[in-house]
């Protein structure tokens, strides 16, 4: 956790102090940097190049559609770790509707593959040049996103592509 | 998985040979519910193509509904072989995100029992891995120890499988000393089974040739592949949460970190072991300096329900009392966001939660290791046969209902 201030000394030097943001969570916890959804696959692959970030640990996303205050509809989170150093960082870029794609990081960490089938899964955000890009919980006939704040806990999605037998089609 | 994509091949019509293998979703040697198709061209399996799901129930979903304290009990169904592990998991995120310090003693009792939920979950593993390799006499050895440590749980929490005994900032109860005195006996009986179990299977010829450089990870591949745990440990990768970033309270114990370099199914399975043996150091450092003190953080941080004795006799423990279980009254966690992971026995165990000011999370994220673990599970396999599936899947210990969650 003590190599963060060159980590970001050298994200200024490659990218400038306008484009990101650096922040800690209340508590200390995790670091972040807030990074513009266009350049995400560059702050990536610099991060795991120069910065020694080599194991994607975590990347999911948040619906924010209900969450008071939020600009920004969908927030993609990637959890970055050095095995080496131990130090940790979230990169966090937003996404709005309609243009919900972001570059796949499949060429950096293969370990991306399934974490983007799943957050395609479950919020619909498309990964560019992602290898296969299909559902990967819920079955291929499935309408909709689940852990989109806009789908309900019941009543949706549950039984809706089984055919309704009656007696007399029977 | 549809239609589409289970066609053969062009490229496989040509070549007749190679045809296709429908292993799963119900198969002994899958344990739960998982599925692969796998190409084989002969004995020797080209490709595997994974097909989840079928265990799927939304967990993650129901984090958004269910506040901090209710929704441990979701957590004991997913690695259901380890609910301990994962209830400390839950917890540990959530106190990290509301900035809550649990007291020493607290700290030390979910030291002991997600060692104990370790050491069960490799028991299950080695176990169930080498019962589907030919050696069903090791299985046994390791199912009667599991027992012990049910035994242990319930004495702690009144339940045997799906413990739920963690609550935000402390525990369900305090301790008693027939849980002491049962640990210790555990800590004092277990190496003689523990080294029955390793002169089982060590120099066992079957389970030596079938696990021996089968499913070989490099070091490289299991970082680049997010591998963590035994089988990055396996491979190479130094990486444990329990020392890199201390959590609890790891760093007053003297315990080593298990590797091994070569990365195959049977250097998991010496890793697994090995840590065992750590893991029953530790618990025994801990139980014998087991603090005094109360297991919950105090009436005034607002996080846990006030100790009964309080609530009868006291009019500010009644009042804490009834203010914690009345809605918009109880615990807040703030509008922040935060991911914390603890060492779990299959690996990085970690949750992404934010909290919007209520006491119920707006996302509830699990990181689950069995998820990128079995995604690991094509590139393992390929080029070896039809017979080394179930060694390697052994050796991954694939919790279906973590994986789906």
């Amino acid at each position: 956790m003590t190599d963060t201030p060159a980590t970001l000394e050298k994200l200024t030097a490659r990218f400038g102090e306008r484009s990101w943001t650096f922040s800690e969570s209340a508590n200390s916890a995790n670091r972040r940097i807030v990074v513009p959804s266009g350049q995400v696959f560059q702050f990536l692959e610099f991060l795991k190049t120069a910065c020694g970030f080599d194991m994607l640990a975590e990347l999911t996303c948040v619906d924010y559609l209900h969450f008071r205050g939020a600009a920004d509809r969908f927030g993609l989170v990637y959890g970055l770790a050095n095995t080496g150093t131990n130090e940790r960082l979230i990169v966090r870029c937003f996404l709005n509707e309609p243009d919900l794609a972001v570059p796949s990081a499949t060429p950096l960490w293969e370990s991306a593959n399934w974490f983007e089938r799943e957050v395609f899964d479950m919020f619909g955000v498309v990964f560019q040049g992602h290898p296969d890009l299909r559902r990967i919980l819920l079955p291929d006939e499935f309408e909709g996103h689940p852990l989109r704040k806009d789908y309900p806990l019941r009543g949706r999605g549950e039984r809706h592509n089984f055919q309704r037998i009656t007696r007399e089609d029977s | 998985m549809s239609i589409s994509t289970l066609e053969i091949q062009p490229s496989h019509v040509e070549q007749e040979y190679r045809w296709t293998l429908n292993f799963g979703p119900q198969h002994p040697a899958t344990h739960t519910t998982l599925r692969l198709i796998l190409h084989i061209e002969g004995e020797r399996v080209v490709d595997a193509v994974p097909d989840i799901g079928y265990l799927h129930s939304g967990f993650e979903k129901i984090g958004e509904h269910l506040n901090f304290n209710q929704y441990v009990t979701v957590t004991d169904r997913m690695n259901y072989i380890s609910p301990m592990a994962n209830n400390v998991a839950w917890h540990h995120a959530c106190e990290t995100l509301m900035g809550i310090d649990v007291p020493k003693r607290c700290q030390y009792i979910r030291t002991i029992i997600t060692e104990l939920a370790r050491i069960g979950d490799h028991l299950l593993c080695n176990g169930a891995a080498a019962l589907d390799t030919g050696a069903f006499t090791a299985f046994l050895y390791a199912f009667n120890q599991r027992e012990l440590l049910y035994d242990i749980f319930e004495t702690a929490c009144g339940a045997r499988f799906t413990n739920s005994y963690t609550r935000v900032g402390g525990l369900m109860y305090d301790v008693t000393p027939a849980f002491i005195e049962k640990v210790r006996s555990f800590v004092r009986t277990f190496p003689r089974v523990h080294a029955d179990i390793v002169r089982l299977l060590n120099r066992n010829r079957i389970f030596v040739e079938r696990t021996k450089g089968i499913g070989v990870l490099t070091k490289a591949e299991a970082i680049n592949r997010g591998a963590s745990g035994p089988i990055a440990r396996a491979s190479g990768v130094t990486r444990d949460l329990r020392k890199d970033e201390p959590y609890l309270t790891y760093a007053d114990f003297d315990f080593n970190v298990c590797c091994s370099t070569v990365g195959d199914c049977f250097h998991r399975y010496l890793v697994r072991m090995d840590e065992i043996v750590e893991s029953l150091k530790i618990v025994d450092q801990a139980i014998e300096n087991l603090p005094p003190g109360p297991v919950n953080v105090p009436m005034g941080d607002r996080a846990v329900l006030p100790d009964k004795d309080l609530v009868y006799t006291t009019i500010e423990g009644l009042i804490a009392h009834f203010e914690m279980v009345m809605t918009n009254r109880g615990f807040h966690a703030p509008r922040e966001e935060c991911y914390a992971a603890i060492e779990s026995p299959n690996g990085e165990l970690g949750f992404y939660l934010v909290g919007d000011g209520s006491d119920i999370a707006y996302r509830a994220r699990c990181r689950p290791p069995s998820y990128i673990h079995f995604s690991l599970f094509p590139h393992l396999i390929k080029g070896h046969t039809v017979s080394d599936i179930v060694a390697v899947l052994g050796s991954l210990n694939i919790i279906a209902a973590e994986l789906d969650r």
